[in-house]
Formats: structure tokens, C-alpha cells, sequence
């Protein structure tokens, strides 16, 4: 099954990627998702002070634990409205 | 009623779709696109959604509103997709008895659908496109 992991807005851009899907192993928390996707792309770094992450639907803090099957999200402040 | 559309918004639809005998006040809302930002002019805009979260919390903020004023019901909208200027992004109607509790509740639910709904612009500009981050 794996975790499910999307980018919006710019964190889309600065990854080129929208939605993508990692193993659960090895990713204690949604914080760790995210450094490994900053480390394969270093654009990223440029938005891990203003980021806002998500698990499953709902705001998260970074060190919030994640298992198979989990759906995590990282985007820019919003500007909806 | 809480939406997320990519067509035109039909306001009147919306209100003729909430309004009881009941109510004696109705606010409508509309959040419309502006042709500048920040001193540049804009073309049109896109707008983007974390789509399964933005409508939990477009529900959520709906209910909160309902909790915090007296008011008998109210419909959030907001339109995801390619705007022209002038186009309606969102709408917000409440309906209730008097007309305090319903202004107080959509400026409540505006306020806060522009902090915590995962929904973002796009400014197309005549040279250049930029993400907008944060309510302003």
C-alpha cells in the first residue's frame, strides 16, 4: 500500500512532482517524508520554513507518526477565497 | 451546502436554494477577481485545491459559524479552476432571523476560509505567472 504523498502549488513545482507514493518503512514521521524529498530535490529546502503539512486531510505537526496506507501533504500557506 | 465547482458559480441559485420563510435576513458574499495586485496588472487566475481536504474544511468552518452565531444555515462555494476578471471564486450565504448574526457569520467564514481552507491562487500576469502563499 505505501503512503500516499502529495505536493501543491509551488512545493508541486519545486518537486515536478503532484502525487507519488512511498514505502512505509523507514519513514517514522511525516517530517522525515519530507527531508527525503528535499534531499532528492533541493528546491524544496527554499519552502521548509513556510511549509504546512498534512496527514490524512488535516493539518499535522511535523513529528506526527505515519504508517501504510496514510496520505501525507505538503503546500504553501494558502490563498483561497 | 458546502461546494467545490469548476463552473460558474449561480449566486441566485444558491440563495433561491437557501432561503426559508423562517429567515429574515440573507448575506451573500461574493469574492470576485480583480484585474491588479500589488501594482501589476492581472489577466486572469487559476486556482488550485488540496480538493478532499479544502471541502472537510470548508464543512468545518461551516459548522463552526453555525455553533458561534445565530444563524439557520449557511452555503460556502468556491469555484477551483481558470477565472476571468470579474468572475465570482467564492460564495458565501447565510441566512437567519436578523441581520446581525449573518453579516458577523460571513465575515467570520471568509476571514477564515482564507487561513485554513488548502485552496491557491495563481496571478497571470502580461509577464509572468506567480503562486500566491498566505491570505492577505
Amino acid at each position: 500500500m505505501g503512503i500516499r504523498v502529495l505536493f501543491f502549488a509551488s512545493l508541486a513545482d519545486a518537486t515536478g512532482i503532484r502525487e507519488t507514493n512511498v514505502e512505509a518503512s523507514g519513514f517514522p514521521d511525516v517530517g522525515s517524508i519530507f527531508n527525503h524529498f528535499a534531499k532528492e530535490h533541493p528546491g524544496l529546502e527554499n519552502y521548509r520554513s513556510s511549509a504546512l503539512f498534512a496527514l490524512n486531510s488535516d493539518f499535522t505537526p511535523p513529528d506526527a507518526p505515519v504508517r501504510d496506507g496514510d496520505e501525507v501533504a505538503f503546500f504553501p500557506p494558502v490563498s483561497g477565497g | 451546502m458546502f461546494l467545490l465547482i469548476r463552473d460558474p458559480i449561480d449566486v441566485r441559485s444558491a440563495t433561491d436554494k437557501l432561503q426559508r420563510p423562517e429567515d429574515g435576513a440573507v448575506v451573500v458574499f461574493e469574492g470576485v477577481v480583480r484585474n491588479n495586485a500589488n501594482g501589476k496588472d492581472v489577466r486572469f487566475l487559476e486556482y488550485d485545491a488540496y480538493e478532499s481536504m479544502a471541502l472537510r474544511k470548508i464543512e468545518e468552518i461551516g459548522a463552526q459559524a453555525k455553533e458561534k452565531f445565530d444563524i439557520r444555515d449557511i452555503a460556502i462555494i468556491h469555484r477551483l479552476g481558470h477565472m476571468e476578471i470579474g468572475e465570482c471564486s467564492i460564495v458565501i450565504v447565510v441566512a437567519s432571523a436578523h441581520r446581525g448574526p449573518a453579516f458577523d457569520a460571513c465575515r467570520f467564514t471568509i476571514d477564515t476560509v482564507k487561513q485554513v481552507v488548502p485552496i491557491w491562487k495563481k496571478e497571470f500576469y502580461t509577464d509572468g505567472e506567480v503562486w500566491i502563499e498566505g491570505a492577505k
